[in-house]
């Protein structure tokens, strides 16, 4: 009774409405990895002798690491000489000292992206770390936030400021060590974003990072560190986009979170890198590495994410559960259209007693789509008492997509439990007809089944995100359902 | 309002419908009845556009307009509502934030102004007391977890929200209880407007106790055999649809 591949074919497709090109003079290195490479790096930025050591040491254990294979993910060999390593708005030598000094190019640039970066009209209660290519540009309410002791500036100038606390935690959650794209990152990252929330203080703004990559043929490799103390709080929230090429690029970032005593921190992602065309061509591979260590008693820290973009998603947000009672969850909507392939999923590393994990995973495959969910659920003998629920739902949109679930479980106490439920479903022909039959066209109906289908995901989310990446999967499954 | 001529309707290459005829004028409410299988939720389907069904001949009009090129979301905006005998289920999405799209679809497809969530939350409570519905259901996801009455009588609610020019009533008598029966026709009759025209597809003559009907037609074999005023149904009631089994305007006793 139903023609609904047919239609499926017939939509048109969306255009992806970040994909275009910011025009401003770059200062880029040429193509190639070396330790020389690395070495100026490290120079240009002025660092330490401590982190030029930590990046040479990345570099050289990276050297000897061959690319992950257990992904379900293809794609044709990287070419890492290929790459260019640095690239960066030219300005100034001692660059922008604040707002009125950065490029009016770039700041026009996170406008067109609905990311005002002027205090006056930014978005309240939210600041923001703009992150260019390889680089900060400008990072909002800094000094505000100071006055209340929290740190929220851009990763280089947590080194030339903060060098003791970024050397006590850096590395400490993601060893340079860790995997291939996590020693790349740690011998080639450029900036990013450093978070320092002080005892006691529940954060009265969201943070959030908003990354652009805009050069072509560069990587972008940048590193958030957030430290929570002891019983603080802290909302942070990351998003992304890029130009359309019909080249692939790389995008290799490690992001470590550390919650002490009773902190509690709350990630959220809302990924819109650019997916690639109709075709499969172009798109980012987004191979990141992202930990979170609840290192103190009851800490509980908490991913959210909504993954749209990029052609390649690899990535796995992760808790270890270090302290007695303390709590990991893991909210993810991954959504695949056309030739969009993504395996991610999360790890849950229970080592303190009573610890406590929920994972949640919603993915939607439409097109040529390929959505893996891959986790790890770990009880270690030392985490008595401990508890993990994890649900996961996989929607199909089309015949020709696939969705698959490879949970791993590694139970080592008989006080803990372990729940799995997975369920596999497609939107059916009678639900496509209700909601025609009230008025809402083909795709509006689409789009809001599958908001239904995630909105255990959804709600975690903070406000102003929801609503951007609900519009988000609408746009995103345009050209895919029927 | 509704005008049907001549209609044939196949379904994958059997022929259900086999020449209906049948119009309806404002503010009436008609009754179509039948055993089953007889044509009566293919006719109800044909009116709301459903996929699968074929016209081969006849013709249908709505309000003069051909309606049988038209997309089914085209027919809701214009004013055609489908109760649904099995209403369906749509998790995570609450029945507010649905009816909210719905009829904003259906505003902005008149050129009317979108109506805002505030002044939809007040429509919506005021239509919810209209028609029984408990304010926790509204807030759920659509008929998810929802008794067999509840979904019915939320059926009755998206009518009430989308306040259309023709409903059609599939079976929405079927599976509930007296008590239920009562609330939902209640529910109907309190909708009930000169300008609008209610069609009850019913299996049961028990509905029409608390929905009364302008007309009553028989549908058996595809074809419409009976017609008459609320006492057919009576007649029926006590007969059974033995009694006018493919024969148009049998006389009962014939066959008694």
């Amino acid at each position: 009774m139903s023609n609904s591949s047919e239609t499926i074919e017939q939509l048109v497709q969306k255009e992806y409405s970040a994909g275009w090109v910011t025009d401003i003079e770059q200062e880029t290195f040429a193509p190639g990895l070396s330790e020389q490479v690395v070495r100026r790096l490290s120079e240009i930025k002025q660092e330490p002798e401590w982190l030029l050591e930590f990046r040479l040491k990345a570099y050289r254990h990276w050297l000897t690491l061959t690319p992950p294979t257990w992904a379900k993910v293809k794609y044709p060999p990287i070419d890492y000489q290929a790459s260019t390593y640095y690239a960066a708005p030219k300005r100034n030598k001692d660059g922008p000292k604040n707002l009125s000094e950065v490029d009016p190019e770039l700041l026009r640039t996170y406008e067109k992206l609905g990311i005002p970066l002027h205090e006056r009209e930014a978005l309240a209660g939210i600041a923001v770390d703009a992150v260019f290519d390889s680089v900060s540009v400008a990072t909002t309410f800094k000094a505000k936030l100071g006055e209340m002791g929290v740190i929220f500036c851009s990763f280089s100038d947590a080194v030339r400021e903060h060098p003791r606390l970024v050397r006590q935690y850096l590395g400490t959650v993601v060893p340079y060590s860790d995997n291939f794209y996590a020693a790349l990152n740690s011998a080639v990252f450029s900036d990013g974003s450093f978070v320092y929330v002080p005892k006691g203080l529940h954060c009265p703004m969201e943070l959030s990072t908003y990354f652009r990559i805009n050069a072509a043929n560069s990587g972008q490799f940048e590193r958030t560190l957030i430290v929570a103390d002891d019983d603080s709080y802290v909302s942070y929230l990351e998003g992304c986009t890029a130009p359309k090429r019909d080249e692939n690029q790389l995008h290799a970032a490690i992001v470590e979170l550390v919650a002490l005593e009773r902190a509690e921190i709350k990630y959220s992602t809302v990924q819109n890198w650019y997916p690639g065309d109709a075709e499969g061509k172009g798109g980012i591979y987004n191979f990141v590495t992202k930990r979170g260590k609840c290192q103190g008693y009851r800490s509980k820290i908490s991913w959210t994410q909504v993954e749209t973009g990029s052609a390649i998603t690899w990535k796995y947000p992760s808790c270890i559960l270090m302290g007695d009672e303390s709590v990991g969850e893991f909210y993810s909507v991954a959504l695949t259209n056309n030739y969009q392939q993504a395996d991610t999923g999360t790890k849950m590393i229970h080592i303190g007693k009573n610890t406590r994990s929920t994972i949640v995973s919603k993915g939607i495959s439409a097109g040529h789509g390929q959505a893996t969910y891959r986790g790890l659920v770990r009880i270690s003998a030392s985490a008595e008492g401990s508890k993990n629920y994890t649900r996961c739902d996989s929607m199909l949109i089309g015949h020709q997509c696939g969705a698959h679930t490879v949970p791993y479980m590694d139970v080592r106490n008989s006080s803990s439990s372990v729940e799995h439920e997975a369920t596999t479903s497609r939107i059916r022909d009678d639900q496509l007809f209700f909601c025609r039959q009230r008025g809402l066209s083909e795709e509006e109906a689409v789009s809001l089944i599958v908001n239904g289908f995630c909105r255990e995901v959804m709600k975690e989310l903070p406000m102003e995100f929801a609503v951007e990446a609900q519009k988000l999967l609408g746009v995103s499954l345009e050209g895919a359902v029927g | 309002m509704l005008q049907i001529k001549n209609l044939h309707v196949t379904v994958e290459g059997r022929e259900v419908l086999k020449g209906i005829n049948l119009e309806i004028h404002p503010g009436e409410v008609h009754a179509i009845m039948g055993p089953n299988g007889s044509g009566k939720s293919t006719l109800a389907s044909v009116l709301a556009g459903r996929q699968g069904y074929v016209i081969t001949a006849g013709s249908v009009s709505f309000q003069g307009e051909d309606l049988t090129t038209l997309l089914p979301e085209e027919r809701a905006r214009k004013g055609i509502f489908l109760g649904f005998q099995y209403p369906v289920e749509l998790p995570g999405v609450t029945n507010l934030y649905f009816l909210k799209a719905a009829l904003n679809a259906a505003r902005i497809a008149r050129g009317e102004s979108e109506m805002d969530a505030m002044d939809f939350l007040d429509f919506a409570r005021a239509k919810a007391r209209l028609v029984g519905l408990d304010d926790a259901l509204v807030r759920r996801p659509v008929n998810v977890g929802f008794s067999g009455g509840e979904k019915k009588r939320n059926e009755i609610f998206q009518m009430a929200i989308l306040e259309p020019k023709l409903s059609i009533l599939d079976e929405i008598d079927s599976g509930l209880d007296i008590d239920a029966l009562k609330v939902v026709s209640n529910g109907v009759n309190q909708l009930r407007t000169p300008a609008n025209s209610t069609v009850l597809i019913t299996h049961y003559q028990r509905l029409l106790r608390y929905i009364v009907p302008d007309r009553v037609h028989v549908l058996s074999g595809g074809q419409i055999v009976r017609s008459g005023d609320r006492e057919l149904a009576e007649i029926l009631e006590r007969d059974g649809y033995g009694s006018s089994n493919g024969v148009k305007d049998s006389n009962p006793e014939i066959h008694a």
